[in-house]
């Protein structure tokens, strides 16, 4: 390739590319080397240097049945959540290619609730499903305590996740549209010729054709899930992880130990772990799911 | 076998009209090319009778049974598409027999039938392989074989052959004729390509803005084109159209410094007005002496091994003409042409419909007359 602009100071391209050094470096290297560095060390509790300990922290972490309750309740938020709000996504997607009168106002209407921030939505939706108001309400004088997410643990989950599929329907939504546009329009013509309707072409030759894209979301969506600023903002905005840990992931107790509980190296130990986990579980997406991805 | 009735047909798209009533009927078992430029509706009108777009205004009728308001499924055509719309997804195997398996065709027999019609258009060999590992001309016949088995009344073809090079296209030309032969399912077959249209053609439509020119067969077509538009459509190099003002007195034309005598009586009914007149490049012949016929000045050849074409200017006219490989001219090179009358076609300049000059007229004396333009012959 032809280089098209030569620098003939050493110093004038670092000094271009260093405000984005700056920034890499003070809000991404320093924060995860000061992590690595808090996961093996402890603050002695009447001051002095930190001290080395090993494993401790991460042992500590094992031990503890909230942690491990945490995890459950984070792998249920970050599977659940991201196939529902794919396959939300994916209906309204199909609908919406068909260019049905109106499908340009709908739309726009899809999309929508991607722009309204996680804690802002878990605000809404808390009034929205409160048990003691509205629809809830009616249901609960009929069938008592059939929603009462103030009150159980599950009911609370089904809650923030509900919020999570809300907000990020319209974010799938948008990929998986521009991912039927790209399908050419004869494919589902010819499928037309062939005999399959409208439900049989979207199975047989559309859905398949979206699995690129497919695999991407679902490799996203999860991270979202388990990591995402939303995850944590739901939980934090309409749970506090409650009632009884029930809505606890593991961004939410990570933030809590530290913030609230002042234990820094738990805390890290416990970033740790998570950042494992995502690796573990983009491995066996890649290894197992890819597999059936046909790029074109 | 099935007939296919199109009844004032229109098409809108939005206020644009598309096509402006379009009045045909399709014999069973006819293979019948709609030709046109791009954007002359031909496309449009083939894929209103698939059922992949709505229909406006009229009525078509497959087999005597309106179809306006039936899915494409319910319909009984098969469609071959212009970029093959194979899904890439699926074997060859499973992209032919897909209609089958849509139907609930039982495995077996199913695979019989893929098995079969593969083997008809040369596939066997290739069944499990995908589309993108297929050459050009293999996904067309895959496209052609999906359109196959499915053993339709009607088969569509929407300018099948487009994506193929030259070579390849002329041998698909000759299979989908064979097909048609064997298979005698009325065909409708749609190109923007003159030499595809006059090689397949049982009837030819022609088609521009819309509208339906002119409808007959093939040869029909070439020698007696209903418009300029026709006339200068089909035959390549075009037909040579030069505007021209018809003297009544002398009952001639004046073109390149030559006359031409035409017959009185159309002569007297166009009343000094303008006419054009039509040759095709292949009709026109070099005048044995310089003195005689029309003066023509070479732009420049174009070799095509067979033969030659002279692109030459008339009285500032372009104006074509076709030689054979023994006559060697050269740019700048001053012909003279002589424009045999038999091959003359008129138009009306202001409506470009062909003026017949075969009718009999009312007031002359027809035999004579006629006769007299027949032997008057060349231009001198």
């Amino acid at each position: 390739m032809e280089k098209r602009a030569v620098f003939k100071s050493w110093w004038l391209p670092v000094v271009f590319a260093l405000p984005q050094l700056l920034l890499i470096l003070f809000f991404f290297y320093w924060p995860v080397a000061a992590v690595v560095n808090w996961a093996f060390t402890l603050e002695p509790p009447f001051g002095g240097p930190a001290e080395f300990v090993g494993l401790a922290n991460f042992q500590e972490a094992f031990s503890d049945p909230f942690y491990w309750n945490s995890v459950m309740v984070s792998l249920i938020f970050a599977t659940v959540g991201p196939l529902f709000a794919i396959s939300i996504g994916l209906v309204l997607a199909i609908a919406v290619d068909r260019q049905l009168p109106g499908s340009g106002f709908f739309r726009f209407l899809y999309i929508l609730p991607y722009a309204i921030a996680g804690p802002a939505a878990g605000m809404a939706f808390r009034f929205i499903l409160s048990p003691e108001r509205g629809l809830a309400a009616t249901l609960n004088a009929a069938w008592p305590d059939i929603w009462n997410p103030a009150k159980y643990g599950e009911h609370a989950l089904a809650l923030v996740i509900i919020i999570f599929i809300w907000k990020w329907s319209g974010y799938t939504f948008i990929f998986l549209l521009a991912g039927l546009q790209s399908v050419p329009r004869a494919l589902g013509e010819a499928a037309a010729m062939d005999g399959a309707g409208p439900f049989r072409r979207a199975i047989d030759v559309q859905v398949p054709l979206l699995a690129p894209t497919l695999f991407f979301l679902l490799v996203t969506m999860m991270t979202e899930g388990f990591v995402g600023a939303d995850t944590f903002g739901i939980v934090h905005a309409v749970t506090e992880g409650g009632p009884n840990h029930g809505t606890e992931v593991m961004v939410y107790r990570i933030v809590d130990e530290a913030f609230k509980g002042l234990n820094y190296s738990g805390a890290s130990a416990q970033s740790i772990i998570l950042i494992g986990l995502i690796m573990i579980f983009t491995f066996i997406q890649f290894r197992f799911v890819e597999k059936r991805v046909h790029y074109k | 076998m099935a007939d296919i009735d199109i009844r004032a047909v229109r098409k809108n798209y939005g206020k644009t009209p598309a096509l402006h009533g379009v009045d045909l009927f399709f014999a069973s078992g006819e293979f019948v090319v709609i030709l046109g430029p791009s954007g002359c509706g031909k496309s449009t009108l083939l894929r209103m009778i698939a059922g992949l777009e709505d229909i406006t205004g009229g009525e078509i009728a497959i087999d005597g049974r309106v179809v306006n308001r039936l899915e494409p499924r319910e319909r009984g055509c098969a469609m071959v598409f212009q970029n093959y719309a194979l899904y890439p997804h699926m074997s060859v195997a499973n992209n032919i027999g897909y209609a089958l398996k849509v139907s609930g065709v039982p495995k077996a027999e199913r695979e019989r039938r893929i098995a079969e019609t593969a083997k008809i258009v040369g596939l066997q060999d290739y069944l499990a392989r995908r589309p993108a590992a297929l050459s050009g001309g293999q996904r067309q016949r895959v496209a052609m074989a999906r359109a196959i088995i499915r053993e339709p009344k009607v088969f569509l073809f929407d300018e099948p052959l487009s994506n193929l090079d030259a070579k390849l296209r002329i041998s698909m030309r000759a299979e989908i004729r064979k097909l048609h032969q064997r298979l005698s399912a009325t065909s409708v077959f749609v190109t923007h390509d003159q030499v595809e249209a006059m090689t397949l053609a049982d009837r030819l439509v022609v088609m521009n803005r819309g509208y339906v020119e002119q409808v007959g067969r093939p040869l029909e077509i070439y020698h007696r084109p209903a418009s300029t538009f026709v006339a200068s459509f089909i035959g390549a190099p075009a037909m040579n159209l030069v505007r021209t003002r018809v003297e009544v007195e002398s009952a001639s034309i004046r073109f390149g410094g030559a006359t031409v005598a035409i017959d009185p009586a159309f002569a007297a009914r166009q009343r000094g007005q303008d006419v054009t007149f039509g040759i095709r490049p292949e009709h026109c012949r070099l005048s044995a002496t310089a003195e005689e016929g029309v003066q023509a000045r070479v732009d420049f050849v174009e070799e095509l091994g067979v033969g030659r074409v002279a692109y030459c200017e008339v009285e500032g006219e372009p104006f074509a003409i076709t030689l054979d490989d023994h006559t060697v001219v050269t740019a700048g090179d001053m012909l003279s042409l002589l424009l045999p009358s038999e091959h003359l076609h008129f138009f009306d300049t202001d409506t470009g419909r062909r003026i017949e000059m075969d009718a009999p007229v009312p007031d002359a004396a027809p035999a004579a007359a006629h006769h007299s333009v027949q032997t008057m012959g060349v231009l001198s």
